[in-house]
């Protein structure tokens, strides 16, 4: 008697295994590529795009490319020509920032990391005490670090800046003074008084609503006119201090969000408890608001680094501003894409961290119900 | 034991110092003071900064003789024109690719959007990896991907890609056939007017009947009708007015037909491509933000898939998904300023560029300029707002 023909009584009839084409490889691909007729002509479509894509692309920027040499002779430009970025990766990273020098920059980058590295351990006891020294402390070194003239440091020239570097400066400057002023704007737009309201609400708006770009113009162009005589301000600072107001408009609203979020009845609590204003909102209110808005601080932040790119309009040589400078050296013509590439991956690479990161807090921080 | 009862006497005054009323009075006065004197001082410095470097201030200049040429220009303009209308040339420019990008942008995001919640996992990675790879990169950098890296790179006149011998990419921009218009064409555009009216019409009477009896009517295919047909009968009527002016091979370049320059086309190819990718992301929280319940209420109806997606799901997507994607069309117009970037003459390029540097009114001209980005902002987001109350829920 075999098992097929073999009879069960009522209720103990074995398990079986669910048919060979619904487990497995077999069963995820019919289920996930070929569930329909339609799948069929989809997935065959993306197939055939994937394919057009994806072989090019790695032969171009790996099979074909070419990673020694230090001129461009070395180049066969088959593919990709590497040599280009190796050749110009000081500039990329450092403009023109003098040789000897550099220390200054790499020892600036590994005190931030170092100091960093501790707020992201769980747990970690001291934490407030490095925000703070990040937060004051760590400007005020880096600052005299970059500049120098001080300590007997030599004086480097804004114009020297470039590169990532000045990506960096721009960006964490940007964000780290935009913060308190997008605070103070988002109380004054929720204010009773109505002057401060109406101030803040034409601050943030007027800023909203125009480009960046016309910002960084008005910037250049406008505040040597707005300063006395004889008062001159550096290039960088005044993109700097255009960047600041910016962001500040875009923080404000995110913070705004916050402040919206909470309770009517935790101001009215701390009210009772009878709190100043300040007290409220420093002690109660603002670390609840911020805590819930950090993901969107985090992508004000991501929309910041991405616009310091515009600072190359007005002449200075950030990141992507550098590349475009040595894409126009007579004897590296015609690597642009290399270029760009290069300058996408490293923005890249930025973005998609702090992108992951602002999802990885936004579940974290999710203590609600 | 002596019960020492207080008697309730009305609060006494709080010193003024306390009183909030004159508190808020007092910051109010302060910092409306600090504003004033702040704006007082920076125009007292302007004035005098202006004064010594011999700018007239004022905006007289607007109708000074520009005295340079536009690469495109939606209306006339010649070098003898004034500063006036190449403000203007700029605007328009502005907004062509502004609308431009908008709309592929909007199509795109869509089609992306809903790629990304498809079933089938490859067509959804596939449009994973295109949002994540276009939104984490800077936009400018895109930009001059586009244009010095592709559209600079394509062959000269003579060995131009073509698609089926009308339409031609080279180095000078994309050329495409123009339309001609001959006499009678406006029976065929009265035509198209009186259909969309008969449309509308249509549409009102089917929804009153169908409130009234239940009896749907196809109103779509009917439609649909009525817009092709009735144009297509004038175009027969009258011996097809249209025909086709086609770019030509003359020499070194081409003659006839429509001109795309390569700046327009890498612009309004970046900003669509980029946006896209942020319009995907809204779109997809707008569907999942509609819970699965609403289909399955709607499937046990009756309803069948078609109608469902389009009676349903979209009308309630559509109300989580419009107040976004109101804030990307803004920043799509906003970023079209990047146009300076690579000489694409926008109004920052041709106005905030050019005419500053020739005239060096720079606070009449930037004041302009954020001025007319601000009017844009306000005007398509109390576009989308209008938008936005039709389609937004109706609680009784």
């Amino acid at each position: 008697m075999t098992d097929e023909t073999r009879s069960h009584d009522p209720g103990s009839h074995p398990d079986l295994p669910p048919p060979a084409s619904t487990v497995g490889v077999v069963g995820w691909v019919r289920q996930n590529l070929f569930a329909t007729p339609l799948d069929v002509a989809l997935t065959v479509l993306a197939l055939y795009l994937v394919y057009l894509l994806v072989p090019p692309v790695i032969q171009w920027a790996f099979i074909d490319a070419d990673w020694v040499g230090d001129t461009r002779d070395a180049c066969s430009r088959e593919g990709a020509c590497w040599v280009y970025i190796r050749v110009w990766f000081k500039q990329l990273m450092y403009g023109r920032y003098p040789d000897e020098e550099l220390w200054r920059i790499n020892t600036a980058y590994v005190l931030l990391v170092a100091a960093a590295i501790p707020l992201f351990i769980p747990g970690f006891r001291w934490k407030q005490w490095i925000g703070l020294f990040l937060l004051v402390g760590y400007p005020i070194i880096a600052f005299f670090l970059f500049v120098g003239d001080a300590f007997g440091l030599e004086l480097v020239e804004t114009p020297l800046w470039g590169g990532l570097f000045l990506t960096l400066v721009i960006a964490l400057v940007g964000i780290v003074a935009s913060l308190p002023i997008g605070i103070v704007l988002a109380l004054g737009r929720r204010s009773e008084m109505p002057v401060v309201r109406s101030i803040c609400v034409a601050f943030i708006e007027l800023w909203r609503g125009v480009p960046l770009i016309t910002v960084l113009f008005m910037s250049s162009v406008m505040f040597p006119l707005f300063m006395p005589e004889g008062v001159n301000f550096d290039k960088l600072l005044r993109a700097l201090v255009g960047v600041m107001l910016f962001s500040a408009a875009y923080m404000a609203e995110v913070v705004r969000g916050g402040l919206q979020a909470i309770p009517k009845g935790q101001y009215e609590a701390a009210e009772a408890l009878g709190l100043s204003f300040w007290k409220m909102m420093g002690l109660i209110v603002l670390p609840q608001a911020l805590k819930l808005v950090i993901p969107g601080i985090v992508n004000t932040f991501i929309g910041l680094f991405k616009d310091t790119t515009l600072v190359l309009i007005i002449g200075l040589f950030d990141f992507l501003g550098m590349v475009q400078l040595a894409g126009t050296n007579p004897d590296w013509l015609g690597f642009a894409v290399e270029g760009y590439v290069f300058v996408a991956a490293g923005f890249w690479v930025f973005c998609f961290s702090m992108s992951r990161y602002s999802q990885h807090l936004e579940k974290k921080l999710h203590t609600g119900h | 034991m002596a019960v020492e009862t207080k008697i309730a006497v009305a609060p006494a005054k709080p010193p003024v110092w306390n009183d909030p009323r004159y508190r808020a009075l007092f910051f109010q006065v302060l910092v409306l003071g600090g504003v004033v004197l702040l704006g007082a001082y920076l125009v007292s410095n302007t004035m005098a900064n202006l004064e010594r470097q011999g700018i007239a201030s004022g905006f007289g200049f607007l109708e000074t003789t520009a005295g340079f040429s536009i690469s495109q220009t939606l209306v006339e303009y010649s070098e003898e024109s004034s500063y006036g209308r190449a403000f203007l040339v700029g605007l328009l420019n502005t907004m062509l690719v502004s609308i431009i990008g908008i709309f592929f942008a909007t199509i795109l995001g869509f089609i992306i959007g809903v790629a990304r919640l498809s079933r089938n996992w490859l067509i959804s990675n596939l449009a994973a990896v295109y949002i994540e790879i276009l939104r984490n990169i800077p936009l400018l950098l895109q930009i001059f991907f586009w244009y010095f890296a592709v559209l600079r790179n394509v062959p000269s006149p003579k060995n131009s890609h073509s698609l089926f011998d009308s339409f031609f990419l080279n180095i000078r921009g994309l050329y495409s056939p123009a339309p001609v218009f001959e006499a009678g064409f406006w029976l065929i555009l009265v035509a198209l007017v009186a259909g969309i009216v008969g449309v509308v019409v249509l549409a009102r009477w089917a929804r009153v009947r169908q409130e009234r009896t239940g009896e749907r009517f196809p109103v779509f295919f009917t439609s649909l009708g009525i817009l092709i047909g009735l144009p297509l009968l004038a175009a027969i009527v009258t011996g097809f007015p249209l025909s086709w002016n086609y770019p030509e091979l003359k020499g070194f370049n081409f003659v006839g037909g429509m001109v795309v320059i390569p700046e327009l086309v890498a612009l309004a190819l970046a900003l669509s491509t980029y946006t896209a990718s942020f319009i995907a992301e809204i779109v997809r929280a707008g569907i999942t933000a509609v819970s699965h319940g609403q289909t399955e209420a709607a499937y046990s109806l009756g309803l069948r898939a078609g109608p469902t997606l389009r009676l349903v799901v979209i009308p309630q997507a559509l109300r989580v998904i419009i107040p976004p994607l109101t804030s990307q069309y803004l920043n799509l117009m906003k970023n079209s300023s990047l146009a300076a970037a690579i000489a694409y003459p926008d109004i920052v390029l041709v106005f905030a560029g050019t005419v500053l540097m020739q005239t060096g009114q720079a606070v009449e001209i930037i004041s302009i300029t954020m001025a007319v980005y601000l009017t844009l902002s306000l005007l398509i987001s109390a576009f989308m707002n209008w938008y936005n109350k039709k389609m937004a829920l109706v609680e009784r």
